[in-house]
C-alpha cells in the first residue's frame, strides 16, 4: 500500500479562551480528533458551515500554529519532526482572499519570487526567469510583472497568488475557500486553472471550502466537519448520492438548485450552531438532529463504516 | 450582400480594437509615481517642501549666500539694526549681535545646527522607538508587556527635565544633546509602530510568508516594515520639529548648544537682554525657528495626507 501524501492522526488543536481575570480560562476545541488521509494526486475537500474548525485545519496543516495533540505527516514523516522551511517546500497555501493575501508594497516579480528569495534559490536572473514561467503557466501576461496588486482585479491577484505557491513546485496545495472572495464570473476560471494545474504539476489538492457544488464538480473524496470533528468522509460520488451522516444531509439538501420552481431549499436544520465551548454531552450534533435518540445525547458516535467510507452516526444510513 | 460584409468587417474591426486596447491596459505605475502625482496637487505639501528646501540650501550652502564668518568679533560694529532701519546698511543686512557678528552669517550657520539635531535626534529615535514598536506588536504576549512598561516609564519622565539634569551631570556639547533627545523622543515611533505592526502581523500576507518558509527576519524587514513606513515618515517630521524646538528651549536655558556656536535657541538667549531697544535680534531667529518648524509639520501633515491609504483599484 503506497503511503498517503498527507495524514492526520487524532489531530486536536484547543486554544484556552480568557474570561476576565479572575476565572479560570475556557477551553476551545477548535479541532478534535480528527483523522484523514490523502492519496497523492487527489482532490480531497473539506466542508462545514462557519466555525467548525475548516480554517483552524488548514492553520495546522500550513504548520501556522501546531496541534495539542495528535500527528500530521507528509509522506509518513511527522511535521513535528521536518523543519518549517522543508514542510513549506511540500505544502503551499492559497488563501480565500487575495486582497489580503498579497502584500500591496510587492510588484507581482516581488511576490511570486517570495518563496525563492525564503528559500534563497537561485540568482535574480533565475528568479526572473520562473516568475516569467509561472505567469505564463496562471495565464497572466508578462507585462503584468510590475504590476501592484492594487492595479489588478480579484481574479488576476488570485492566479499571483496561486503562482507564488506554485513557484517552489509543491507536492500540496491547501486552498483555504479560494474562490469564496471572487465574483462568480472568475470563480470558474480559476476553478478550471487549479485543475489544469494539478494535471501539469501533480499536484494533490487539501481543498477546504463550503460551496457544495464546487466540491461536487472537482473533489475525489470530501470530509464534512462539524464542530471540530470529522462527522463524515466518503468518496465523491458516495456522499452526493446516499450521504449517511444526517448532518451531511442536511448541508445538501439546502443547496440551491438551478430550477426556480423548486422554491426554496427546506431548512432542515433547527436550532442554531452550538457554542464551541461547552459543546452537547455525547454526540454533538444531536440537539439538531432529527434522528437523535437517548443514546445519542449521552455517547458520542465512533466512526462507522459505510460505502466508500465512515461516518460517525449511531443512525448512519 | 455588399452593406453586410461592410458592416461586419467594421464590427470585426472595433472589437479588434475593443479587444487591443483591453490588452494594451498600462499595468506599469510604480507607488512613487503615484506618490509625485498626489504630492504636486497637495498645496500645504508643496509649500512645506519648498519652505524647507530653501532652509536646507541656505543653511547647507551657507558660505555661498554670506562672505562674513558667522565667529569673527568685532566689537566696534556691535548690534547695527538691520538694513530696514535707517541706520542699517547692506554691509550687515539682517544686522550684528552685542559682539558684533554679522547676524545673516549666524542665522544660516545655526540652521545647519538645528537640521542637523533634528535629522540626528529622529534618526536616534525612529531607530530605538521603531524596532522596539515593531517588536512589541509582532511578537505580542510578554514581548508587548514588558515594552508597553517600557513606554509608560519613558512617557513619565519629563524630557526637559531629564534634559536638563543630563546636561548637569556630563556637560553639554552638541553630541549630548542629540543623544538626550534621541534616547528620549521615541515613544512617538514605539507607539505608531506598534499598533500598526499590530494591524500587519494579522494580515493573510503575513500568514502566507510564514507557510512559504520566510525566517521572522525577512517577514519583519520585507513584509511589516514597508507597510507601516508611511505613517513612521509622518511621526519623523513631527519628531524633527519636536527636536529642534527642545534644542531651542535648551540653549536658550544655556543647558543646549554652547557658545560660540550659532544656534538659534541661543542667539535668542543671547539677545533677550537687548530686546527692547534691539527687538530683531530676537525676532530674526525667532522667524526663522517658526519658518522651520512650520515647513516641516506642513510637509508632514501633507505626507500623512498624500500617503493615506485609498482604494488602489
Amino acid at each position: 500500500m503506497t503511503v498517503p501524501v498527507l495524514e492526520l492522526e487524532n489531530v486536536t488543536k484547543i486554544y484556552p479562551v480568557p474570561q476576565g481575570m479572575f476565572k479560570p480560562r475556557a477551553m476551545l476545541t477548535a479541532v478534535g480528533g480528527v483523522s484523514l488521509s490523502v492519496a497523492r494526486g487527489e482532490v480531497h475537500a473539506l466542508v462545514g458551515e462557519s466555525g467548525s474548525g475548516k480554517s483552524t485545519l488548514a492553520k495546522l496543516l500550513l504548520g501556522l500554529t501546531k496541534p495539542t495533540s495528535g500527528e500530521i505527516r507528509i509522506d509518513g514523516v511527522p511535521i513535528a519532526r521536518t523543519d518549517r522551511r522543508e514542510v513549506a517546500r511540500r505544502i503551499q497555501p492559497v488563501f480565500q482572499d487575495p486582497y489580503s493575501s498579497l502584500n500591496p508594497r510587492k510588484s507581482v516579480a516581488d511576490l511570486i519570487a517570495l518563496p525563492l528569495v525564503a528559500h534563497g534559490i537561485g540568482t535574480s536572473a533565475t528568479r526572473q526567469k520562473k516568475v516569467a514561467e509561472m505567469l505564463d503557466a496562471v495565464g497572466l501576461p508578462r507585462r503584468m510583472i510590475d504590476a501592484y496588486p492594487g492595479q489588478m482585479s480579484g481574479g488576476q491577484r488570485q492566479r499571483v497568488a496561486i503562482a507564488r505557491a506554485l513557484v517552489m513546485q509543491p507536492d500540496v496545495l491547501i486552498c483555504d475557500e479560494p474562490t469564496s472572495a471572487l465574483d462568480v464570473s472568475v470563480q470558474a476560471q480559476i476553478l478550471n486553472l487549479l485543475m489544469d494545474l494539478k494535471r501539469e504539476f501533480k499536484l494533490t489538492y487539501f481543498f477546504i471550502s463550503h460551496n457544495l457544488a464546487v466540491v461536487e464538480h472537482l473533489a475525489d473524496r470530501v470530509a464534512v466537519m462539524y464542530l471540530g470533528r470529522i462527522v463524515e468522509e466518503r468518496g465523491r460520488e458516495a456522499l452526493f448520492t446516499g450521504a449517511g451522516h444526517p448532518y451531511s444531509r442536511a448541508l445538501l439538501d439546502c443547496v440551491l438548485t438551478p430550477d426556480p420552481s423548486l422554491g426554496m431549499p427546506d431548512a432542515v436544520l433547527g436550532g442554531s450552531f452550538p457554542n464551541p465551548i461547552a459543546p452537547p454531552p455525547g454526540c454533538a450534533f444531536h440537539p439538531r438532529c432529527p434522528r437523535a435518540t437517548d443514546r445519542c445525547r449521552v455517547e458520542a458516535p465512533g466512526p462507522i463504516p459505510v460505502a466508500d467510507g465512515v461516518a460517525a452516526c449511531h443512525h448512519a444510513i | 450582400m455588399s452593406t453586410t460584409s461592410a458592416s461586419d468587417t467594421a464590427a470585426a474591426a472595433a472589437t479588434a480594437a475593443a479587444l487591443a486596447s483591453f490588452d494594451a491596459v498600462p499595468a506599469r505605475r510604480s507607488p512613487l509615481a503615484r506618490f509625485t502625482k498626489r504630492a504636486t496637487r497637495h498645496p500645504g505639501f508643496m509649500a512645506g517642501a519648498v519652505l524647507l528646501a530653501v532652509i536646507l540650501v541656505l543653511s547647507v550652502g551657507a558660505p555661498l549666500f554670506t562672505a562674513h564668518d558667522p565667529y569673527a568679533q568685532d566689537i566696534s560694529r556691535r548690534l547695527i539694526p538691520p538694513v530696514w532701519h535707517d541706520k542699517g546698511s547692506w554691509e550687515h543686512w539682517l544686522g550684528t549681535d552685542k559682539l558684533g557678528r554679522d547676524y545673516f552669517a549666524r542665522l544660516l550657520y545655526g540652521g545647519r545646527i538645528s537640521l542637523m539635531i533634528g535629522a540626528a535626534t529622529v534618526l536616534l529615535s525612529g531607530v530605538i522607538g521603531t524596532a522596539l514598536g515593531v517588536a512589541a506588536g509582532f511578537f505580542g504576549g510578554r514581548v508587548d508587556m514588558v515594552i508597553g512598561y517600557i513606554i509608560n516609564v519613558r512617557l513619565a519622565l519629563p524630557v526637559v527635565l531629564v534634559a536638563l539634569a543630563v546636561a548637569a551631570l556630563v556637560g553639554t556639547a552638541l553630541n549630548t544633546v542629540i543623544v538626550v533627545l534621541g534616547l528620549l523622543l521615541w515613544d512617538r515611533f514605539a507607539v505608531v509602530a506598534r499598533s500598526t505592526t499590530q494591524q500587519i502581523a494579522h494580515a493573510d500576507f503575513v500568514a502566507a510568508a510564514r507557510a512559504i518558509g520566510c525566517s521572522t527576519r525577512l517577514i519583519v524587514f520585507s513584509e511589516v516594515l514597508p507597510n507601516i513606513l508611511n505613517p513612521l515618515i509622518v511621526v519623523a517630521t513631527l519628531e524633527m520639529a519636536h527636536a529642534i524646538l527642545l534644542e531651542a528651549a535648551l540653549s536658550f536655558l544655556g543647558l543646549g548648544v554652547q557658545p560660540p556656536l550659532p544656534s538659534w535657541g541661543l542667539m535668542i538667549s543671547e539677545g533677550k537682554q537687548y530686546m527692547f531697544f534691539s527687538p530683531w535680534v530676537i525676532t530674526i531667529p525667532g522667524v526663522a525657528l517658526v519658518a522651520l518648524v512650520l515647513g516641516i509639520n506642513l510637509l508632514g501633515d501633507g505626507l500623512r495626507d498624500v500617503t493615506a491609504p485609498d482604494n488602489r483599484s
